[in-house]
């Protein structure tokens, strides 16, 4: 018996749609924002999006962490690359293009050194293998990721390692969020919450989403069942005008998270503004290195500006990411953009929603 | 240098004494009986009845052996099958050998019994065959070529052409075993109920249905990109598409979990004993029926149908979950190295 049987189970997955068609009858008209990438996925793999009622929709959100950076990011990575930095990145971000279409994947075809790691902690060995060479860290990335990544500046300083820092673009779900609502042509009904993130910042978080938007948060887990039990507590919520939180994963998210990773993020971080692809400019909706830490911060430390840069020119991710747009309303999606020639990061990340659209669901639908 | 003598060197690649050495004591033993006889440079054979088929095939796996079996097996059932799944019956391979300077005779001695194992199971003669050593480093270990040479089998008439809506898509046994095998064996984390390779002849298979051959469309040994790629090659620019029902799908839960884990799918994962077939409903119970009653076939399943409408073209699946979505070929190469 797989360890994931239980929660792919046909006979509750059947009740469960069974389950959502009772709640969301009527002709209200729905929408769920999926934020998290991993959701993304889960709803193309599993085909789950076959499974709900004609009247409710689910968009993706801004939670896929390639696809929100802006290609501002690449440019600056990109130019410590070619100032002689050695790049260190999750293998996500490599094949991600810039608004000019360059890729950390095509600098090191033309000889730059970029190496994937799948721990940041990798770029330690780097940067003690060629001391005399900066060693950057390509630190994007929600609260989930943050910790793990703080830890390679906390071991490169107790091992007295002085060549390495983080070029930092992370962060924080909740204010995307609240952008998202804020924008004036997407009409939400409520959000499926990332269970990754969730498991630091604790599903409580998602309390000022409720109360401030009068919209219900469900954090759900990964599998498809958990993914249809979050959607079925969403419409419960939304269709009773319930503005609540409500846990479905709580046999891994607790209320208030995760202490030791949010401690050491106010150790190392302070909020700040951050670009989004797609939204722009929120205020304290980022983290970046405290002034005290300033040493580690590659932009500050090497005099690169990290800015929104252009677009890849007729993508629409930032439509994508805001759930302005589904991927096939991009008049590019299956035509000039391919997960074999991907124009936006959408297309390339692997948790991207137009990689997940043009995976599962390019064709079929009727 | 080699003081033991338990190495390859160069010279057993040169033409020269090492070279009628390596034949003499590595060859000649194993394959000496057939046409290889006098190690003539090339082998005379006898006429075959009707029309033959002809296939090749190179092998470079990495690590040269997982659970379940070696490059050697790999190599001798690779062409065997792909001459197989054309409905023909192996009679003869060529076989060549391409050796890194420095790799161990143990290592070539075992893969050299492993061919004559596999080749002697799927009922195929080693008619000829070339080593040649290249320097260190100049290639991993040892690379495998084999060509081989077949006869068809009365009554297969296979042609993607021949496939109409209704018609039925049948798998001769779990999806994914050789994929996962082998990854498992690079990382190095092969253990008892871990997964297996099903490297093996389909060649059985083929002999079993032969009664209904004339109701079997089609029909691939699904490698490289697994059951997906086959099938979809098959679906591609055709006026029907294909409908697979996930829960039918029969999966080792070793392979099924290794996917899981390396977020891959298993219908993307090679098989290398394993047939893919489409065929008229009314012969569908009595090819899995055929199939079931070989060694290789006992777990093969009935696992789709070809549909008309919204994925004419496609390949798509009614997930476990009953939604449905498209099963798409496999993006670049997610395995590299696996045959
Ligand atoms: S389909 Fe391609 S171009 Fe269009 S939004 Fe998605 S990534 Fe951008």
């Amino acid at each position: 018996m797989r360890f994931t049987e239980g929660f792919r189970d046909p006979t509750v997955a059947r009740a469960l749609a069974a389950g959502l068609r009772a709640a969301a009858a009527g002709d209200r008209r729905l929408c769920f924002m999926e934020v998290c990438g991993t959701h993304t996925m889960a709803v193309g793999r599993h085909g789950l999006r076959a499974l709900l009622p004609p009247n409710v929709r689910l968009v993706s959100g801004p939670g896929c962490p390639v696809c929100v950076t802006p290609s501002g990011y690449l440019d600056a990575a990109l130019e410590l690359g070619r100032r002689g930095a050695v790049l260190a990145t999750f293998g996500d971000l490599l094949h991600a293009p810039a608004g000019d279409g360059r890729t950390l994947a095509g600098w090191r075809g033309a000889g730059g050194d970029v190496h994937v790691c799948y721990s940041p902690l990798e770029a330690l060995a780097l940067a003690e293998a060629a001391p005399s060479r900066e060693v950057v860290f390509l630190a994007i990335g929600f609260e989930t990721t943050i910790a793990p990544t703080l830890m390679l500046a906390v071991r490169a300083h107790r091992a007295g390692i002085r060549n390495v820092s983080l070029l930092t673009s992370f962060r924080r779900v909740v204010p995307a969020m609240e952008a998202v609502l804020a924008t004036p042509d997407v009409r939400l009904d409520g959000f499926l919450c990332p269970p990754h993130v969730s498991t630091v910042i604790g599903a409580d978080a998602y309390r000022p989403v409720a109360e401030r938007y009068g919209r219900p948060c469900v954090v759900a887990g990964f599998e498809p069942l958990d993914v249809l039990a979050g959607l079925l507590e969403l419409i419960r919520l939304a269709t009773a005008g319930r503005a609540e939180v409500h846990n479905e994963y709580a046999r891994v998210v607790t209320p208030k998270g995760n202490p030791r990773a949010r401690a050491l993020i106010e150790e190392w971080l302070t909020p700040s503004d951050a670009w989004w692809r797609g939204l722009g400019r929120l205020p304290d909706s980022g983290y970046s290195l405290r002034p005290d830490r300033a040493e580690w911060d590659a932009a500050r430390r090497l005099g690169v500006e990290v800015g929104p840069g252009a677009e890849p020119r007729g993508c629409r991710c930032g439509d994508v990411v805001a759930g302005r747009i589904d991927p096939p309303e991009c008049p590019l999606f299956g035509r000039r953009c391919t997960p074999d020639r991907p124009v936006g990061p959408c297309m390339v990340s692997s948790e991207g929603s137009c990689a997940a659209w043009y995976r599962y669901e390019r064709a079929g639908r009727t | 240098m080699d003081p033991k003598g338990d190495r390859i060197l160069l010279a057993h690649g040169g033409g020269g004494r090492l070279t009628a050495a390596l034949i003499a004591d590595e060859i000649v033993p194993r394959f000496g009986d057939g046409p290889l006889r006098g190690l003539p440079d090339a082998a005379d054979l006898p006429p075959i009845g009707g029309a033959i088929a002809f296939t090749t095939d190179a092998f470079v796996v990495q690590p040269p052996f997982f659970p379940g079996g070696d490059i050697g097996s790999l190599a001798v059932n690779g062409t065997v099958n792909d001459l197989a799944v054309c409905g023909a019956r192996a009679r003869w391979l060529s076989l060549a050998l391409i050796l890194e300077e420095g790799l161990t005779f143990d290592v070539l001695r075992r893969v050299l019994d492993s061919v004559t194992v596999a080749a002697k199971a799927a009922g195929v003669t080693v008619a000829t065959g070339d080593t040649k050593v290249v320097p260190r480093g100049q290639c991993d270990g040892l690379y495998l070529a084999t060509s081989g040479l077949g006869e068809r089998l009365p009554g297969y008439a296979l042609s993607p052409e021949r496939i109409r809506p209704g018609d039925r898509v049948l798998v001769s046994g779990p999806v994914g075993d050789h994929g996962m095998a082998v990854m498992a064996a690079r990382m190095q984390f092969a253990s008892a109920g871990g997964p297996r390779s099903d490297c093996a002849s389909v060649l059985p298979l083929v002999e079993a249905a032969a009664p209904m051959a004339g109701g079997i469309r089609w029909m691939r040994d699904p490698t490289r990109g697994g059951v997906a790629a086959a099938l979809n090659e098959c679906a591609r620019g055709r006026p029907w598409g294909i409908m697979l029902h996930e829960a039918a799908i029969p999966l080792h839960s070793a392979s099924a979990a290794l996917a899981d884990a390396l977020g891959l799918d298993p219908l993307h994962s090679p098989c290398e004993g394993r047939i893919v077939a489409v065929c008229d409903p009314s012969v569908a119970g009595e090819v899995l029926r055929s199939w079931r009653s070989t060694e290789v076939g006992r777990e093969a399943a009935e696992i789709g149908s070809i549909v008309c409408g919204a994925w004419d073209g496609a390949v798509a699946m009614e997930t476990r979950m009953g939604g449905r979505r498209l099963v798409d070929m496999p993006l670049g190469e997610l395995l590299p190295r696996i045959c």
